[in-house]
């Protein structure tokens, strides 16, 4: 969404418009729900996350000042509304272990398909095209994504399902750059893994 | 190597190709993976894997609002805005 359309939006929004609320809800309602979902134990208690984030965005809009996009505010309240919820819930979150790109290294391809100089020693085979476009691939992608440690499953669902850029990501879940770049890049080569082994398994 | 940039081995282009999409590179890096790219068919195959699987999970994006949260949600807005 433009800034430009969002002033406008913010306008009507203060206004009471109801079309306003209800492009809004278009426009975002779909990821405040994966988000929430990452912080949160239950779909329920994500719905209700969200039901109260939108509140906090029509309680706050006359506090708006436009320093930061709406969709970074928006998801502010949120990521604030979630950790709360997830405190009272006593349960320990995802975002702790946001630090664990620090940790320890995992390589992006097993270290036993290189030579000791470090070249391929079983190298990718080209991927069979029909099969990648079938169907079943999607849901192969779904479930790798799924199985991500829980920070590596944020970065990559906000970077590569919702397309969010790097700074969005980095604001709405608090990592540095380099963080940010080592739990995509963990993530992304797991889900390539996971593709790789449905495509090249015998049919 | 004639042209003096250090070798990158297939072992560590792997693990630079999300700071290669991201332009995160140093220019001396981006050299040295370019270079290693254009002489190496399995990189090149593996950097093209990297880039489908990016593009097909961008395909998994849920675009819907379930009309039940959108109408509750309406309701929340017609209470706010009657205050």
């Amino acid at each position: 969404m433009e800034r430009v359309d969002e002033a406008d939006l913010v306008d009507r929004l203060r206004a009471g418009d109801e079309t306003a609320f209800a492009e809004l809800l278009r426009e975002y309602h779909p990821s405040l729900l994966r988000l929430a979902r990452l912080f949160v134990s239950t779909s329920a208690v994500a719905e209700d996350v969200v039901q109260e984030t939108w509140l906090g965005v029509l309680k706050g809009i006359d506090r708006f000042e436009g320093r930061s996009s709406l969709k970074t505010w928006i998801f502010r309240i949120l990521a604030n509304t979630a950790k709360t919820r997830a405190q009272r819930e006593a349960r320990s979150i995802p975002f702790s272990a946001l630090e664990d790109a620090e940790g320890n290294f995992e390589p992006a391809v097993e270290r036993a398909r290189f030579t000791g100089a470090g070249h391929w020693a079983a190298p990718p085979h080209e991927w069979p095209e029909e099969r990648l476009l079938g169907a079943e691939t999607r849901s192969v992608i779904a479930r790798a994504i799924e199985e991500l440690p829980p920070a590596q499953r944020a970065v990559v669902s906000l970077r590569d399902v919702e397309g969010w850029s790097a700074d969005e990501v980095r604001n709405a879940l608090d990592l540095s750059e380099t963080n940010q770049r080592v739990l995509l890049q963990r993530g992304r080569a797991k889900v390539r893994r996971a593709l790789e082994q449905y495509l090249t398994e015998d049919t | 190597m004639s042209i003096g940039i250090a070798h990158m081995s297939c072992r560590e282009l792997v693990e630079r190709v999300t700071s290669y999409f991201e332009n995160a590179l140093t220019v001396e890096d981006r050299l040295r993976f370019e270079h290693h790219l254009s002489g190496c068919e399995h990189c090149t195959t593996y950097l093209e894997q990297m880039r489908r699987t990016i593009e097909l999970t961008g395909t998994l994006r849920v675009e819907d609002v379930s009309p039940q949260a959108e109408a509750t949600l309406l309701q929340v807005f017609r209470d706010w805005s009657g205050h």
